[in-house]
């Protein structure tokens, strides 16, 4: 990729060599019209408006690629005339319902008939029924869709669901003068609108998806709106707070969409939640699981006294990763000050996964991020359930296949159908648990240079190499002559006359050989699929970009010291670049901030986590604080990014703020701690105020600022320990959330309904004598829990999975610490 | 009522005369004759005369407010009313809270929500006259002509509310469907010859 220099309308401007015509000037703030193209996704070339000249040809500026000293035009008589019959087009038979349309304004559609300047019609077609469809927690108007597909294409190219496609309208077709009388494509334009409409790849009227919502925010009219928002509000009656979704450790950025309640109530309330869908995309849990704030009237002085003498007496403070980084650091200031323990089991995990990483990487953080994962084309995940994990690794992963045509492998043993539905270049690989560690010395094996890697790692590698003998048939083609008798007419005499004519033909036929191939017992120990090496072999073709995510079973996997290890000589010796993906919204702002212990003290106080003295932004605690949509601070993504998110609600009781200042530190507001933010972690001394959150047009995202991964000194030592070949057996438990829930704030949102129980696979109920609805006792050696079977299409395979996001089911005292546990699961 | 009047805003030059009126005095001399005419050409009965004659023919010239009232003209702008479809009597309004948007006071608000039929309903329509400044940008920008002024300029009350009931200002059904509701000619009314001016969309049916 080098710096070309090309030309549009008379201005230079530098783009990348390969880039799309419409990025490049977007990134320039040349404005070209377009409709159906999305940035990151592959072109859809539905609307054909971004029509522009390139040295003298009509060509799509959204799928023609720069090249050096390219001259384009934006705007010719023709051009011009092809973008007034195709806004035409999209207006015949729109319906002119703007006035209780939910676009409210915000309108592609609108805007670019006025753009374009349509103020009449030469077009028509009879309309044919497009009555509206509730698909569940999404609307569908065909009378308002524009059938640019964007919604078709966010889903396939950029979440992964593949849910929506066109489906057949049905309507006449177009009056054949057109054809000769319309611009040309503007015509093929219609030609093709007027035979589809979106319609469901499940062919119900019901979604089965992850329920992202991601179609809803593309939609560039009114066609497709988020079912709680139907015409609650209009768009510029809402107030666009910028913040930062507190959900998982992705940190989307996102806008909290705020009005009074209503007329009787001049609260504000959040009506939905919108990003920047050109450069981020949201989970279902960010975009609709926007209603958890803590609503507190006024400060509770009598429970403030006593949350400070609970303090005063307390020893130790336990607390979970939904936290800002100025509370953590507020937390560690308290720590230093008043010596409390800190107590965070999954940050602490989580910090010493990345300590030991350092050991051998050299560099306080991991070396990649989830920009890099979009941009790779093979990507492998270990020891993540991605799409519940940080769905945005999930839709980082699908991106680079579908966009860069990619491929990947997926190490996880609950498999997954949302994985496997991202098409053929993506190998699934569902090994038992506690074989992560097999998982990245493969990874080592498969793709490390041996002859760089340490002495002993490179024997301990080979020694499971052998050779062994297997029977191969192959098809082999052969080249067969015939002579074949034809009749054929003479020419000359024009009677009829047999010839024989000679004929080659190819003709395949099987050959049965002996081959020595190599045998890799890792292969065998982690079950992979039939003809994995044939497979890989054929997905490796032509990829030159590698990343490597890394999920949160390694950090509490027995051997999380040696995985650590593992993957960073993954990162050292390979051509892969790693993203460890922190296990919650903020554990590695926490993981960097607080100096955590594993000890707890006699007397706790609990900070969204139950304890003697709790202090809760659910509304359950001793006392109140703000949850992460009614407060200010920063949060550190996945990506080492530091973004701030603002208040959207307001808040009236007490914050931590209060309590440090009645402890003796003193500040006014809790981010006078962002500027405090540790350097020597990564931190900036920034004030918070001074934090931008948006994109820019070329997509750069100006959103806080990076964390600096540091040096750190390394002992030299590589040594890594071999495996325990000691499989988890029998009926297995995993400890994850369902899609679209985290934490118990996920499960306070009315929009996120999901069930709480035990998630089985509809193949395990099958197989099983139980049924959804039932009760069942699930016992381990830890402990018992009764709980209700959730039926889950969205997993697979026969390990149950039990979520965390209900506090009423204490799921995590099922488990050592390890996310596998072995069960007995028995009807009550 | 016939707007044609109102509509053609060329003011002819011919329709203007000048009010014979003698320039006033500058000077004191001036000044002394014209208190000299004023004292002795006795216009102080005229005046007195003419009230004398009107109070012996009982030629009155007021109105006996509130028994009798001034018709007002129909572009006055005075409390708010929402219209009804002729078609249906269905109301009007669609709830796309243009209105709202427009208010220069900010004094209305509206809440909307779907309803059974999937269709946009507002679940409750305000407007609070004690900041209402009777501007009738509402009534100009509604796209239905549902929210327009009224002729109820008697707004004295002990309570403002009492004039901002959504109910109140919705015409009456039985007033509909005697067929009573009036049109509001002011701005946001449909102006004449507006056919001539749209252009037509071909239709394929």
């Amino acid at each position: 990729m080098s710096k070309i220099t090309i030309n549009i309308d008379g201005k230079e401007i530098q783009t990348q060599e390969g880039e799309y015509l419409l990025n490049a000037a977007r990134a320039n703030d040349i404005f070209i019209p377009a409709i159906c193209y999305l940035t990151r996704c592959s072109p859809t070339l539905a609307c054909r408006i971004c029509l522009v000249e390139a040295d003298g040809k009509q060509v799509y500026a959204c799928n023609a690629k720069a090249k050096d000293g390219m001259s384009i035009t934006t705007s010719t008589e023709t051009i011009e005339a092809e973008r007034r019959a195709i806004m035409e087009v999209y207006d015949v038979n729109h319906p002119l319902q703007c006035g209780v349309c939910d676009q409210s304004g915000e309108c592609e559609l609108q805007n670019y008939t006025l753009e374009i300047g349509v103020d009449s019609q030469s077009y028509a077609v009879k309309d044919v029924d497009r009555s509206s469809h509730d698909w569940g927690h999404l609307h569908y108007d065909p009378g308002l869709c524009i059938v640019c597909e964007r919604c078709v294409t966010a889903c396939k190219d950029m979440i992964g669901d593949n849910s929506l496609k066109t489906i057949p309208r049905g309507a006449d077709a177009l009056n054949a003068e057109y054809k000769e009388s319309m611009p040309k494509d503007a015509y093929a334009m219609w030609n093709k609108l007027n035979k589809s409409v979106i319609g469901l790849t499940n062919g119900t009227d019901v979604l089965d998806c992850t329920s992202c919502g991601e179609c809803s925010a593309v939609c560039p009219v009114g066609a497709l709106v988020d079912t709680h928002f139907m015409y609650t509000s209009n768009a510029w009656e809402l107030n666009q707070v910028p913040a930062t979704c507190g959900h998982c450790s992705a940190g989307c950025q996102i806008s909290y969409d705020v009005k009074h309640t209503s007329v009787a109530n001049p609260e504000d309330k959040i009506y939905r939640v919108m990003n920047e869908w050109n450069y981020v995309s949201l989970c279902g849990a960010g975009r609709y699981g926007f209603d958890y704030e803590n609503k507190v009237a006024s400060r509770d002085e009598k429970a403030f006294e006593k949350a400070i003498e609970a303090f005063k007496k307390a020893d130790t403070i336990e607390f979970t990763s939904s936290i800002t980084n100025e509370e953590a650091l507020i937390l560690q200031k308290m720590k230093e000050k008043l010596g409390f323990k800190l107590i965070n089991q999954e940050a602490k995990a989580f910090q010493t996964f990345l300590k030991d990483y350092s050991e051998i990487s050299g560099t306080s953080l991991y070396g990649s991020d989830l920009k890099v994962v979009h941009n790779s084309n093979f990507v492998i995940s270990v020891g993540s359930a991605l799409k519940t994990d940080n769905p945005n690794a999930r839709y980082a992963l699908n991106n680079s296949m579908t966009v860069n045509k990619g491929a990947g492998l997926y190490f996880h043993p609950v498999s997954d159908p949302i994985i496997d539905g991202m098409g053929k270049s993506i190998m699934s690989v569902t090994h038992a648990p506690l074989q992560e560690e097999a998982v990245l010395y493969l990874v080592l094996d498969l793709f490390a240079d041996k002859s760089k890697l340490p002495e002993s790692l490179a024997e301990y590698l080979a020694s499971f190499h052998s050779m062994k003998t297997i029977t191969v048939t192959e098809t082999v083609k052969e080249k067969v002559i015939e002579i074949v008798k034809e009749i054929k007419v003479n020419e000359e005499t024009g009677e009829e006359e047999e010839i024989e004519v000679e004929k080659s033909k190819m003709v395949s036929k099987k050959v049965s050989k002996e081959v020595e191939v190599d045998d890799n017992r890792l292969l065998e120990l982690l079950n992979v699929p039939a003809k994995f090496d044939e497979t890989l072999a054929k997905n490796l073709k032509k990829k030159d970009k590698f990343a490597l995510m890394v999920g949160p079973d390694l950090y509490t996997h027995p051997n999380s010291k040696n995985l650590a290890r593992l993957v960073a000589l993954i990162e050292k010796y390979t051509a892969f670049e790693v993203t460890i993906i922190p296990p919650l919204t903020n554990s590695l702002g926490v993981a960097l901030i607080c100096d955590l212990d594993d000890e707890r003290g006699v007397h706790t106080i609990g900070y969204n986590t139950k304890a003697a003295f709790t202090l809760s932004a659910l509304g359950d605690g001793d006392l109140d604080m703000p949850a992460m949509n009614q407060q200010e601070g920063t949060l550190t993504s996945v990506n080492k990014r530091v973004n701030p998110t603002n208040a959207a609600l307001s808040y009236h009781g007490y914050e931590l703020n209060d309590i440090a200042n009645a402890l003796g530190l003193e500040a006014e507001n809790t981010i006078d701690y962002t500027v405090h933010l540790p350097v020597e972690a990564g931190f900036k001394a920034q004030e918070f105020d001074n934090l931008p959150n948006h994109y820019e047009n070329d997509g750069t995202e100006m959103r806080g600022y990076l964390l600096e991964n540091l040096k750190v000194q390394t002992s030299d030592d590589e040594s890594v320990e071999p495996f325990n070949e000691e499989k988890m057996e029998g009926t297995l438990i995993y400890l994850a959330n369902p899609v679209r829930q985290f934490t118990e704030f996920t499960h306070k949102a009315t929009n996120l309904d999901e069930l709480s129980g035990v998630y089985m696979s509809e193949e395990y109920l099958a197989k099983s004598d139980l049924n959804e609805g039932e009760s069942v006792r699930i016992k381990t050696e830890k402990g018992e829990l009764v709980v209700t079977i959730v039926s889950d299409n969205k997993i697979a395979g026969d390990i149950a999975c039990l979520p965390t996001f209900d506090s009423k089911i204490n799921s995590e005292a099922l488990f050592s610490s390890y996310r596998f546990a072995t069960a007995s699961i028995e009807k009550v | 009522m016939n707007n044609e009047q109102f509509n053609n805003r060329n003011v002819s030059e011919d329709g203007y005369f000048q009010v014979d009126i003698k320039d006033y005095p500058t000077t004191g001399w001036d000044k002394f004759k014209r208190v000299v005419q004023r004292t002795f050409r006795l216009e102080l009965f005229v005046g007195l005369w003419v009230v004398l004659r009107e109070m012996i023919v009982f030629n009155k010239h007021t109105i006996s407010y509130p028994e009798e009232k001034m018709p007002i003209g129909p572009r006055y702008r005075a409390v708010h009313e929402m219209k009804r479809l002729w078609e249906s009597d269905a109301e009007r309004c669609i709830g796309c809270g243009l209105c709202e948007k427009i208010c220069i006071s900010n004094c209305i608000r509206i809440d909307t929500k779907i309803d059974e039929n999937s269709r946009k309903e507002v679940s409750e329509y305000t407007i609070n006259l004690g900041r209402c400044i009777f501007c009738g940008y509402c009534a100009e920008v509604c796209p239905e002509l549902a929210i327009t002024h009224g002729g109820e300029y008697e707004n004295a009350s002990d309570q403002r509310e009492h004039f901002l009931l959504y109910e109140d200002m919705l015409t009456p059904i039985d007033k509909m469907k005697a067929g009573a509701q009036l049109e509001f000619e002011g701005f946001g009314a449909i102006t004449p010859h507006e056919d001539e001016r749209v252009k037509k969309t071909p239709l394929a049916y």
